[in-house]
């Protein structure tokens, strides 16, 4: 669908509203994502809420993803290379779910968020009327 | 000789385990979800498949950043869905069929295709979800699994056509293994949703329906939008359309729709399932 595609001023396809996770993100954030990764166990969910600064020391945080990590700053962890499949661990720790993150990243209220997404709302269901015919 | 008997396709989306865990299935916001899965259990009371193959994406349980596979195929003896940093593990193990596994490896890397191999896996939820929505309760689940991951994290990913025609290989693989187990294949994940940046809570109905209206009867439609196209039409997330891609692949026979139910949104996801019955051709 090339009618649809723009380019950033690297050359690359240009989505709005979105980062594409590719190799130079994938580098750029191997060090906030490695940490969030670490967060499946529950052991190191506790010792990073009992010394984040010594935590993200662990695993040599930059000082853009520190900074964004202290701040509760979303879309700052995504510029710095946050993978949203990542950082999602991070935010359970900070009680934030889904609807959280995306009111934070869209400046909108949690519940306009919601909002947003019942005004997409639609249920539409289709059944075979011999759905059993398999046996 | 084994048989591909159809395939169930669903959103996998972290909430509905959560909401099983809860017990929210008649809870009105979830109940239109979970009604879509009456005419599914119906049907695997009645086909009783053996194993499931299953493609889906992994999001940070088994695969890190420091080895992303495109494509992993599982051959444990078993499998388990572990804490994927909120606390909730599902109990029950899944057991594997490794045999059925190494075989599928072996035709499809003669197939040119070249997957990771994998005989110790952690599943997540994208697997854990589907099986408990497909096989509510607490007791052992009738179906062995085979999982096949596909990378749908860090770009580049692989195009829609090759996921296609990896399914299609893996189709082939169990039509000639010479078990007579019963197969059914999953495709989990999407349909539009993004969960970051600006455009966090993108939805795109539209797409969607054309996604589900195609499905069974012109999966090639959806090969005309590659994984970037796909990305700005569906959401970053919605990418895991691949996964329902390559599963239809699998689907080599005749294709029949049984049960479709769309339902938005579920958490920040318009979620969507689909039962499709996969036969035999009759020779002309």
């Amino acid at each position: 669908m090339t009618s649809l595609s723009r380019q950033t001023a690297e050359g690359k396809r240009a989505i709005p509203g979105t980062l594409v996770f590719d190799g130079d993100a994938a580098q750029h954030g191997y060090a906030i994502n490695a940490m969030c990764y670490s967060f499946n166990s529950a052991e190191n969910r506790e010792a990073f809420e009992a010394d984040e600064e010594a935590y993200m020391d662990r695993f040599a945080l930059t000082p853009a993803q520190r900074q964004s990590v202290r701040d509760r700053d979303v879309l700052g962890m995504l510029a710095a290379g946050g993978n949203v499949y990542y950082l999602a661990k991070l935010a359970g720790i900070f009680g934030l779910n889904v609807q959280d993150l995306g009111a934070l990243q869209t400046g909108v209220s949690i519940d306009e968020f919601k909002a947003n997404l019942l005004s997409h709302a639609v249920t539409e269901t289709r059944v075979a009327s011999n759905g059993r015919m398999a046996a | 000789m084994s048989q591909v008997c159809g395939g169930i396709f669903t959103s996998h989306v972290p909430g509905i385990g959560k909401a099983i865990a809860q017990n929210l299935q008649q809870d009105p916001y979830w109940k239109p979800f979970f009604d879509g899965f009456d005419p599914i259990h119906e049907w695997l009371a009645v086909e009783q498949p053996d194993v499931a193959v299953v493609f889906y994406n992994d999001h940070g349980l088994n695969f890190f950043l420091d080895k992303m596979p495109t494509f992993a195929i599982g051959a444990a003896p078993q499998y388990r869905h572990e804490d994927e940093g909120w606390g909730i593990a599902f109990d029950r193990p899944y057991e594997g069929h490794p045999d059925l596994s190494w075989h599928i490896i072996e035709q499809v890397v003669a197939s040119e295709f070249d997957p990771v191999t994998c005989q110790s896996m952690a599943v997540d939820h994208a697997v854990a979800v589907p099986f408990e929505l497909c096989w509510p309760g607490t007791n052992a689940f009738p179906t062995r699994l085979i999982p096949i991951a596909i990378n749908t994290v860090q770009h580049p990913l692989p195009s829609p056509k090759r996921c296609h025609d990896l399914g299609k290989a893996v189709g082939r693989a169990i039509e000639s293994w010479a078990g007579d187990e019963k197969v059914v294949i999953f495709g989990t994940g999407g349909l539009s949703h993004q969960l970051e940046g600006e455009r966090a809570g993108h939805i795109n109905v539209d797409y969607d329906k054309f996604c589900l209206r195609n499905l069974a009867h012109d999966p090639e439609a959806l090969l005309q939008h590659d994984t970037l196209d796909i990305v700005e039409l569906a959401g970053s997330q919605g990418v895991e359309i691949l996964n329902w891609i390559a599963a239809r692949g699998a689907l080599r026979g005749s294709v029949r729709e049984l049960a479709s139910n769309y339902h938005v949104p579920i958490s920040n996801t318009a979620a969507a399932t689909v039962l499709l019955q996969n036969s035999e051709k009759v020779p002309a």
